[in-house]
């Protein structure tokens, strides 16, 4: 197998806080392959979305700290000069966020905003581009691109404004798109749609996915694989069916119990996983999770932070191709719930 | 409006024919004068005599020296507006470096400077900053003159002198305020959600703050500025004395002190309108600034 699109080694993001420093990420490694999908799911507060903006360098450098790798096609953002990453930032990488209602500028067009998106990175004429952001807002499925590019954000609904996002985000046919909780402002129906329209754009143009939600339903749908963060940490990461089918950390658990089930929840309350994610500012000594965990019993649980290691169970081979099911937790086999 | 402007000149106590006719008059000149005055008449009368001329353009004929409000104003307007303009001019210039700056680097040495230099600004009193710049310039360096007034067209070197030290007075006092506004608007747009999205496409430094962020701070920087304009058009009174600036506060002043009363209803009248045209402005430059707001 080539070597992956982006491999993020040892990420670690402290913030400076009133309140003293923010742990908010803690040692996060991944990769992602050309054309694959990752899903990182976790609790609000469990340093997802932190953490893909510090690969692009987007947080503010006076209160936050980055350390580790992020090698996108070898070479490093974290350690870029800021030119270099500017001239990432589009082609390399195009992000979406969360909120379309604030994503883009007020008093600018549509098209203004594609169009100085497209002529930052290449010698294009301003016709030139402007073709070009008319024909993404059509890839992008937006009725009418010619008479959208005059208009201004507020004249389109959630669901157009979240295309045009989008479309800015792949506007330089990035190599990797970034999607943080892309979806989560929309309704289900545009959801879908918008979880078609990129898994199309990435089968024509091979890009690779990093799909941040907290939407387990959205996870089974669009992803190859799955990373489960909390307190800033990967707990658990494998292919979807691993994950979601045989999941090996209790926190994983918790969160796929906690999913209501239309056929059988009609008695009454919600499954919740008791207790509130720890304050980055105060992280347990041992397993991040372990003073919500309902099957602690390791004496380790409490002292010791438990590596990510690769769960025996998997009921195919190990190691092939790197789709390794692994998860950080003490938690024996047998304790499974 | 009118009703409340010429209201509250009522309420200026003093006789204005006395004030008029000085110490020694007889009781038929003060009659005839009365008389010819209309002051004698009801107040209602006197209301709706006045309110119905100034609809015509004819805001009355001045107690004091006999010429018509109108032209009394106009001959005073240019000054204002020269001192108006110019002083805006000094705030903004001011202003929006300034509170950029300190919106760029929040609590650092520039930002504290700059507050305490708008602090200052902003609690010093105008005519104790035009004594001290009178000293230094005028008196000690002999640079500039101390005061007066010559229009443009007559001598456009002296006219510009005279004007740079009550147009810095004034222009320091309402940059203070605006450097507030700034630095607080600036420092909202930069934390605003589509900046990100600028700065993940990709697009230069400058280009996003001048476009993503100054562009969007600019809608409160316009309100402001719109308010201070509104405040030096109706007369800096102060300033305009110390400096012997023939502006409206100076004749407003004057027509006080000798309750004068059409001059002064016709300059609180002419203010009002003023400041609902600079509203109106204001309003006007909202549509074209904020595409939000038309239709």
């Amino acid at each position: 197998m080539s070597a992956p699109l982006l491999e993020v080694e040892d990420l670690r993001v402290r913030l400076r806080t009133p309140r003293g420093t923010a742990h908010v990420v803690n040692g996060l490694g991944y990769t992602v392959g050309r054309g694959e999908t990752v899903a990182v799911v976790g609790e609000s507060g469990s340093g997802k979305s932190v953490s893909v903006l510090a690969l692009l360098g987007l947080l503010p450098a006076r209160v936050a700290t980055v350390t580790g790798a992020a090698r996108l096609d070898g070479e490093d953002l974290l350690t870029m000069s800021p030119e270099r990453l500017r001239e990432v930032r589009g082609p390399g990488v195009g992000m979406v966020f969360q909120d379309p209602m604030t994503s883009l500028n007020p008093v600018l067009t549509i098209g203004r905003q594609l169009v100085e998106g497209i002529r930052a990175h290449g010698e294009v004429s301003k016709a030139e581009a402007r073709e070009r952001a008319a024909g993404l807002l059509a890839e992008v499925g937006l009725p009418d691109p010619q008479r959208a590019l005059d208009r201004y954000p507020h004249e389109l609904s959630g669901g157009m404004r979240q295309r045009v996002v989008i479309a800015i985000a792949l506007s330089n046919n990035p190599s990797l798109l970034i999607a943080d909780e892309a979806t989560t402002a929309l309704d289900v129906t545009v959801q879908a749609q918008i979880l078609d329209l990129v898994a199309e754009l990435q089968a024509e143009h091979g890009t690779g996915v990093i799909w941040i939600t907290h939407d387990l339903g959205v996870v089974a749908g669009i992803a190859d694989r799955v990373l489960v963060m909390y307190g800033g940490r990967c707990v658990e990461d494998g292919t979807v069916d691993d994950v979601l089918e045989r999941p090996a950390h209790p926190y994983t658990r918790g969160l796929l119990g906690a999913l209501p089930d239309l056929a059988t929840s009609d008695d009454g309350d919600l499954a919740t996983v008791p207790g509130v994610p720890p304050a980055p500012t105060d992280l347990p000594p041992g397993c991040v999770f372990w003073p919500r965990c309902p099957v602690r019993s390791d004496p380790r649980c409490a002292t010791e932070q438990p590596p990510l290691a690769i769960v025996p169970t998997s009921h195919r081979d190990i190691g092939g191709g790197g789709l390794v099911h692994r998860a950080a937790t003490w938690c024996e086999e047998g304790s499974r719930g | 409006m009118s009703v409340i402007v010429f209201g509250l000149v009522q309420l200026v106590p003093g006789d204005p024919i006395r004030l008029a006719l000085g110490t020694r008059f007889d009781q038929e000149t003060y009659d005839a004068l009365l008389a010819r005055s209309g002051l004698g008449q009801p107040l209602v009368t006197q209301y709706f005599g006045w309110a119905g001329r100034a609809l015509t353009g004819d805001l009355g004929v001045s107690f004091r020296s006999g010429e018509t409000v109108t032209s009394l104003i106009a001959e005073r307007l240019p000054a204002t507006l020269t001192l108006a303009f110019a002083s805006i001019l000094v705030a903004l210039l001011i202003a929006v470096p300034l509170g950029t700056l300190s919106a760029l680097r929040p609590r650092s040495v520039v930002d504290r400077v700059a507050t305490v230099l708008s602090q200052i600004g902003i609690s010093v009193p105008e005519f104790w900053m035009a004594i001290v710049l009178i000293l230094v310039f005028a008196g000690t360096l002999g640079w500039l003159p101390s005061g007066g007034y010559v229009p443009l067209t007559e001598d456009p070197g002296g006219w510009a002198q005279r004007l740079l030290l009550p147009a810095v007075v004034t222009g320091v006092v309402s940059g203070s305020v605006i450097t507030r506004f700034v630095r607080s608007s600036v420092l909202e747009a930069l934390g605003a959600d589509h900046v990100r999205t600028a700065q993940a496409k990709g697009l230069p430094t400058r280009q996003i703050f001048a476009w993503h962020v100054l562009r969007n701070a600019l809608l409160p920087l316009v309100t402001v500025t719109g308010v201070q304009l509104a405040y030096l058009l109706s007369g800096v009174v102060v300033v305009e004395i110390v400096f012997a600036w023939p502006g409206l506060g100076q004749l407003a002043l004057q027509a006080v002190q000798s309750r004068d009363y059409p001059v002064l209803q016709g300059a609180i009248l002419l203010f009002a309108v003023v400041f609902l045209l600079i509203n109106l402005v204001v309003d006007l430059l909202y549509t074209a600034i904020d595409p939000r707001i038309r239709r």
